[in-house]
């Protein structure tokens, strides 16, 4: 408990850059862990978007790099503690596959400081608020991340009818 | 085109104090696709329910989502006003803007911005959500309650009153818990045994309680209405049907000097032994660690003297099945021990007390054996050292509850009570005795409850000090306190013949692989944790499993016994039903792109993905695909994660409906 900071009314500062985060958690742990955090009251950054899935072992890694395509600046995957999926084993099944995927994301040459895996279970609101609010100031430090906004974009786009009205006018469609 | 109605809930003020609710509808009423948009100090209140359903008829809305508290609290609710209104319920999403935004932010701006974020990501998913039928399963009317203490007996006894069969699971040798230890119970001071014994007697007798003894869940597979639960019988070395609980081989056995952890450790009993004479059931369990038969291979002399011939040394573990539609959990709790600090626990121990060291210093369990007419002592309060009736005692309050820096913050709710009990039942025992009181403050809580309190200082002559005890150490056969009495400001020192530590309470050890086991979640002292602390206090967050007694919270008696019986008829309301509907969140395949490759089986924790021959006219086989049983599949979606050809779809998260989120970032 001593352990467990409280970011309770904390001085709030101004900041150049504000990352977006996506959070990618279990409905049983996470989701629940963070909703305690909203019952006690706690206070963290309003950077977090939080997607809810059933369970970690549901969560593609393709949605990681789709939320870093889509301007993510850090991502954070959090489930069930080892032992405790409400499905038995499906955030050891997160586990090995996150673990594997992690090396992918570095060959590619993705930081690995802005991906952030984590356990929190549904009694841990106090955990939650650490882990988001350790997070965003880390990706915060680190400044935006564009390489994959541009990635995406390329992929999009073939390049050669390069105009930035034409961008805009492809990117409202 | 989809014409999607969106929600903004005030909540009273919660959500409106930091989030500006009317911007919100205004701004996610402009994305495309929304075609209303509005807001409401309460939505979930009835007729908050009527716009949502006015607006679905009125104004053709196709899909909803309700901005408003977490959909844990009311999506059930807002899924059924839309039904109500003729929408499928999976067409209504919520999007939480109370826990995870007006809840934990300040700035008005920053959380208005990320409401409408949150909206708008809601609104991209609900764009994709298909409609989905209800499944159906069908109701096993039966049900576990694990645990046979007070809690588990009184769900126990309801629910097979109420007319539906009950696995009673009880680890030790005998039902009865730590009731069942106690002598006097507060604030009646009636005696335990007298009021708990009966109802023992009556979970033996009664037709419809299955009753396993000396056993434990090893397993649980299924869900709501349809668990499978494998119980392990330990090897009793005693054929209970033959057995007639005469108590000859437990009179001759020549093994007599193992501590009755029944009795704190302060008697002994025998290596084949029932924990108390009042067992139910009255059947003998050979201690196989003690008994020189399993330790030697001779002696053998309980088998001689049994006249039915119910010892039976080659009884092996058994594992039984039983079909189960709802659990009932009441493990109860263990003392937190002081000494002895448990592998790899945070808490830290008081050695200062020298519980342990010093044998006159006993926690408050022990005293009850003390206390207690069939305990060690014949109800005689005497000291374990040397026999000696204890002619100034002191009892210390919260050891171990409300100390943070010494691993757990909460208070065990019971201590204040049972020590104001102990007093009196020192003083009715010990007449010149005095009775010495180290307390931070009393928390007397209940029905006649502060009366007796104040009873045990008025009429009863205990001496309430209020302060902690910073030392205490033995003097010849004495026992010096040192303290503080804070309310007048002086050191205190007594000189006492014994000390009775009130202890905290402790979920059972081994609390958290019981729930890993049943899929439950618990906090971090491993009480059960309950799916809503004021309006489902007895539910778990998993479907089908209730909560009784201190396994969810520390409890007295009156509060476990209600609990228990508010889990029983949460139990019966669920047997109420013949068929049960539920959440159709489960995995599809599709059949044209699956290649049979059987990742997907693999990695299913519930064995719901089967091979599926997809044949042509003439009965030719084409290919073998994936077919996942939509009775049996859990819906956490593992297999669609794996699936390399993206062949599986968990309805309801399914990838369209995930990217759209992204993507509305």
């Amino acid at each position: 408990m001593a352990k467990e900071k409280v970011y309770m009314h904390a001085e709030k500062q101004k900041h150049s850059f504000e990352p977006k985060i996506i959070a990618f958690v279990c409905t049983w742990c996470t989701y629940a862990g963070a909703d305690l955090a909203g019952t006690s009251r706690m206070q963290y950054p309003a950077n977090v978007r939080v997607l809810k899935f059933p369970c970690t072992g549901r969560i593609d890694p393709v949605f990681i790099l789709k939320a870093f395509q889509q301007g993510a600046d850090g991502v954070l995957v959090s489930g069930c503690h080892p032992g405790d999926c409400h499905y038995i084993a499906g955030n050891y099944h997160a586990r090995r596959r996150f673990a594997a995927f992690r090396k992918l994301l570095e060959f590619i040459g993705v930081d690995l400081d802005r991906l952030q895996f984590s356990w929190v279970s549904a009694a841990e609101g106090g955990k939650w608020v650490e882990v988001v609010t350790e997070l965003t100031e880390r990706v915060r430090a680190m400044g935006p991340m564009n390489e994959f906004k541009e990635l995406a974009l390329d992929e999009q786009w073939s390049g050669k009818l390069d105009s930035p009205e034409l961008k805009e006018a492809y990117n409202a469609i | 085109m989809s014409r999607i109605g969106v929600f903004v809930c005030h909540c009273g003020e919660n959500i409106s104090r930091t989030v500006d609710v009317e911007r919100v509808a205004a701004e996610v009423g402009k994305l495309p696709g929304v075609a209303f948009s509005t807001d409401y100090k309460y939505m979930c209140s009835d007729p908050g329910q009527g716009l949502i359903k006015k607006a679905i008829r009125e104004q053709r809305i196709s899909h909803v989502v309700v901005a408003a508290c977490s959909p844990r609290m009311h999506e059930k609710t807002f899924r059924k006003a839309v039904e109500a209104a003729g929408l499928n319920p999976f067409l209504c999403e919520m999007a939480n803007i109370r826990e995870h935004c007006s809840w934990v932010h300040e700035d008005r701006e920053e959380a208005t911005v990320k409401a409408i974020e949150i909206v708008g990501m809601m609104v991209e998913r609900v764009k994709k959500n298909r409609v989905l039928p209800t499944i159906t399963v069908p109701v096993t009317k039966r049900s576990l309650v694990i645990g046979g203490g007070i809690a588990g007996i009184q769900a126990a006894l309801d629910i097979a009153d109420a007319g539906h069969e009950v696995v009673l699971v009880e680890r030790e040798p005998s039902i009865g818990g730590h009731m069942a230890q106690l002598s006097e119970t507060f604030p009646t001071l009636d005696c335990s045994q007298c009021i708990m014994t009966p109802k023992m007697v009556d979970v033996a007798n009664h037709p419809r309680i299955k009753l396993y003894t000396y056993s434990e869940v090893e397993h649980v597979e299924g869900f709501i209405g349809n668990f499978q639960v494998t119980v392990r019988k330990k090897a009793r070395s005693v054929n209970e049907d033959k057995c007639t609980g005469c108590g000859v081989c437990m009179e001759k056995c020549p093994i007599r000097k193992i501590p009755n952890k029944f009795d704190c450790n302060l008697g002994t009993r025998p290596a084949i032994y029932v924990p108390f004479p009042q067992a139910v059931p009255n059947t003998p369990v050979i201690d196989r660690e003690n008994c020189t038969k399993f330790k030697t291979g001779k002696c053998g002399l309980c088998q001689k003297v049994c006249g039915p011939g119910a010892i039976d040394y080659e009884q092996e573990d058994r594992l039984i099945v039983e079909p189960v539609g709802a659990i009932v959990v009441a493990t109860g709790f263990d003392l937190y021990s002081i000494t002895e600090k448990p592998k790899g626990s945070a808490i830290k121990g008081y050695g200062e007390f020298g519980h342990g060291k010093i044998p006159d210093v006993i926690d408050g369990l022990t005293f009850e054996r003390l206390a207690s007419a069939s305990g060690p002592t014949g109800g005689k309060i005497l000291r374990p050292s040397d026999g000696r009736e204890p002619k100034q005692i002191v009892f210390i309050q919260c050891v171990g509850s409300r100390a943070r820096e010494k691993g757990i913050s909460y208070c065990s709710k019971i201590c204040c009570m049972y020590t104001a009990k102990h007093t009196m039942l020192y003083h009715h025992k010990v007449h010149d005795g005095q009775a010495y009181v180290f307390f931070m403050d009393a928390r007397t809580p209940g029905k006649n409850y502060d009366e007796f309190w104040r009873r045990s200082i008025e009429e009863e002559e205990a001496v309430y000090i209020r302060g902690m005890v910073s030392r205490l150490y033995q003097k010849g056969n004495k026992i010096v306190v040192m303290g503080s009495d804070i309310a007048v400001g002086v050191q205190v020192e007594i000189e006492a013949d014994m000390v009775v530590l009130a202890t905290a309470v402790q979920p059972r050890i081994g609390a958290d692989s019981l729930a890993q086991k049943l899929g439950i979640s618990y906090d971090k002292y491993n009480f059960y944790s309950e799916a809503h602390a004021k309006l489902r206090p007895v539910e778990c967050a998993t479907a089908g499993i209730y909560l009784a007694g201190v396994c969810q919270g520390p409890k007295d008696i009156p509060d476990a016994v209600s609990q228990a019986s508010a889990a029983a008829a949460k139990v019966m309301t669920l047997f109420a039903k013949d068929q049960l509907e539920r959440e159709p969140i489960v995995a599809r395949v599709r059949e044209a792109s699956c290649v049979g490759c059987f990742a997907c089986k693999k990695v299913c924790a519930y064995g719901a993905v089967e091979e599926k021959e997809i044949r042509d006219r003439q009965g030719n086989l084409i290919k073998v695909v994936a077919y996942v049983n939509p009775g049996v599949c859990a819906g956490c979606g593992t297999c669609q994660a794996t699936c390399p050809s993206k062949s599986v779809e968990l309805d309801g998260y399914t990838d369209e409906q995930m990217v759209a989120m992204i993507e509305a970032l």
